[in-house]
């Protein structure tokens, strides 16, 4: 035991002295979350739009107070002829033109049949989507209220849409669940590996070899101190999630807490698993980046969409641990679910874990190549 | 007592050692001499239980590396050719893990360590990053020792290390000595294998011989001639050529001639380079050294 906390120790000064380590551990997850909370976001507010009103009446005046109301969009032109459609595109960037047709409302009530027509920069096809969609939203209910009004029937089906669990479709929702996922992956699995062939290449391995250290002494006295502070990670990002980014945590505490540190051991079971096949640092580093940063970000449905992939890409998705550790804290943060909802998503993971560390086991040498 | 009976060890098609055979002694300072590359890493590793050997058999005091690596491990201290210690952590800080972790303090056995640890005890505070080559090495040779030892096993101890810290070195080794440590220390300096008590001379995987440093020289057999001219380049390549030479070779100032027979003498050789045109020739008996047996033996090999 007296060895094993003199190693803990050894391995805190590694950490505590190297300033570009502290700096991963400590500085990236907050810059991170910060960043994807605020930069990768799929909502929009205030785009740049124009306004094209040919009829000039109070019916349209109202819609565009509407669009301009609405916090979405900001009204940056209001156009006088189609031809300044295209320089307002390219001039002035606006993002999207709402053109009304002449005598708006006169065909609105005599004709039953008024056009408005969106046209949207799809250069950018998500958001030119997500505008032309939220415009024909404000659109819609606009001509609800005036059929209502004048009494007339309204549409025979009417859909209404409630997003669920994130009323405000805000992306940082689904940013913390991948974040998290992310720093753990990196500050456990890239962490370990690298601190654990740092000692093979420093030839320091060989003298921790030959002491009377147990390999599992070895393995346990390296991932320690990676625990707690994987531990102090998740609580910043949910912290920060709860605090900056307004992210509920609906279901139980001790159960997500309980799930990321289940999510921390795989991860340092890969790490240390990476760490008995790399001979070296770089080797190491480039292993976690490419085997289990990449997927993490990108297989895990952690910004794509699983659903989306081709077929092949998705059965592959399940076998990144990071997917079934999002599912989990998805439905436990923002659905408030139980252990009952995710037990097989937890069982996964834990298969997961006893795989690494049984392979981590057969592979350790207790000598060299 | 440590036994090695033909032992090898292959890397692919090299083999890094082959078949060696040697002994040991209790309390003896043991050298094994090599060129980079001879194999010495291989076999001590193999010794200190951290390679396989492919075939051949290890008996340290009746215990196996390969069985009883564990028994094996208590009983070496080793430091190996790299500085292998932890360069972010203080002198201090070094010793007392390598204390803990081989379960004891520095306190309990400092009287093993202190004429070596004196040294470097008023920067303890420092990091052994920032040591130079000499204090590394006494930081590492103190770790190595925290445990009491009964083997020390040291790779290349010496390399890089000035001159005087070199000198310094031995003394310690040789105080160790005295405490009844049994150590094996290899090198690529020649100079060195007088310090030891025996040697064994390394190369391609091979031992080719194993006596005390004055039997090795005793062994040699043969007459060298130190030979020095004005352009001693030419006088290099001419005698190479030359049908009586049975070796030649550089060798601080002179070079050293082995002739064919011994009836080539010093007379003949003058003769041979002044018909050459070489001037200023000056030639000496010279004693063999270890240098010396070390290029024959590893030549007729």
């Amino acid at each position: 035991m007296k060895r094993f906390t003199a190693f803990v120790r050894k391995e805190f000064l590694h950490i505590f002295r190297d300033s570009r380590t502290m700096l991963i551990l400590f500085a990236m997850p907050v810059v991170q979350i910060l960043i994807f909370g605020f930069v990768i976001t799929t909502e929009i507010s205030d785009a740049s739009i124009a306004i094209l009103d040919k009829s000039k009446n109070e019916m349209t005046r109202e819609i565009t107070a509407k669009l301009a109301s609405s916090g979405y969009y900001n009204i940056k032109h209001l156009l006088h002829s189609e031809n300044e459609i295209e320089a307002a595109f390219k001039r002035d960037r606006v993002k999207m033109v709402v053109v009304f047709e002449p005598q708006f409302s006169k065909r609105f009530y005599a004709d039953k049949q008024a056009s408005v027509q969106l046209i949207a920069d799809a250069s950018d096809a998500n958001s030119a989507r997500i505008l032309t969609n939220y415009a024909e939203g404000i659109i819609t209910s606009y001509q609800n209220s005036k059929n209502s009004d004048v009494g007339a029937v309204a549409k025979p089906i009417e859909t209404q849409v409630r997003m669920f669990y994130n009323e405000n479709l805000d992306g940082v929702f689904m940013s913390v669940p991948g974040i998290m996922a992310m720093i753990l992956m990196l500050v456990s699995a890239m962490m370990t590996s690298i601190s654990i062939t740092k000692e093979k290449e420093f030839g320091s391995m060989e003298v921790l070899l030959i002491s009377p250290l147990k390999p599992f002494q070895i393995i346990l006295g390296k991932v320690t101190p990676y625990i707690l502070l994987a531990f102090v990670n998740v609580l910043t990002i949910l912290a920060m999630g709860y605090w900056v980014f307004h992210v509920p945590i609906r279901g139980s505490l001790f159960l997500l807490l309980g799930e990321s540190m289940l999510f921390t051991l795989l991860a340092l079971s890969l790490g240390i698993f990476i760490s008995t096949v790399a001979q070296n640092q770089m080797v190491a580093m480039f292993m976690s980046m490419f085997a289990l940063m990449l997927p993490t970000i990108l297989l895990s449905g952690f910004i794509y969409p699983v659903e989306n992939m081709p077929y092949v890409l998705q059965l592959i998705s399940h076998l990144m641990p990071p997917k079934w550790f999002i599912i989990i804290v998805k439905s436990v943060m923002l659905k408030g679910n139980g252990i009952m909802y995710v037990w097989k998503e937890t069982l996964i993971l834990m298969s997961f874990t006893l795989l690494f560390v049984g392979l981590s086991i057969k592979k350790f040498q207790v000598r060299l190549k | 007592m440590i036994t090695i009976q033909n032992t090898s060890k292959k890397y692919g098609t090299v083999k890094a050692v082959d078949d060696v055979s040697i002994q040991v002694h209790e309390g003896e300072l043991f050298g094994l001499l090599g060129p980079d590359g001879a194999g010495k890493t291989t076999l001590l590793r193999m010794v200190n239980s951290l390679i396989l050997p492919d075939a051949g058999n290890i008996q340290l005091w009746g215990l196996d590396p390969v069985a009883d690596y564990r028994q094996v491990r208590q009983i070496i201290g080793y430091m190996p050719g790299k500085f292998s210690l932890y360069t972010d952590l203080t002198i201090e800080e070094n010793l007392n893990f390598f204390a803990t972790v081989f379960g004891t303090t520095i306190a309990e056995n400092y009287h093993l360590i202190k004429d070596i640890y004196q040294q470097i005890e008023p920067f303890k505070h420092r990091p052994a990053g920032k040591l130079s080559g000499g204090m590394k090495q006494k930081l590492a040779l103190s770790c190595a020792l925290i445990h009491k030892p009964k083997l020390l096993v040291l790779d290349e101890p010496t390399t890089g290390v000035d001159a005087v810290s070199r000198q310094e070195f031995w003394e310690m080794l040789q105080a160790l000595k005295t405490k009844g440590i049994t150590i094996i220390v290899s090198t690529p300096y020649m100079d060195e294998a007088r310090l030891c008590d025996r040697v064994a001379l390394m190369q391609d995987g091979q031992i080719h011989a194993c006596d005390t440093p004055a039997n090795v020289v005793a062994g040699f057999g043969k007459t060298i001639l130190g030979v020095k001219m004005t352009n001693v380049y030419k006088g290099l390549t001419d005698l190479r050529v030359w049908k009586h030479t049975d070796n030649v070779y550089p060798c601080g100032e002179y070079l050293h001639f082995i002739a064919t027979d011994s009836h080539v003498d010093v007379a003949s050789v003058t003769q041979y380079l002044v018909s050459l045109g070489h001037q200023n020739i000056d030639i000496v008996n010279v004693n063999p050294d270890i240098e010396d047996c070390f290029i024959e033996l590893t030549r007729t090999h």
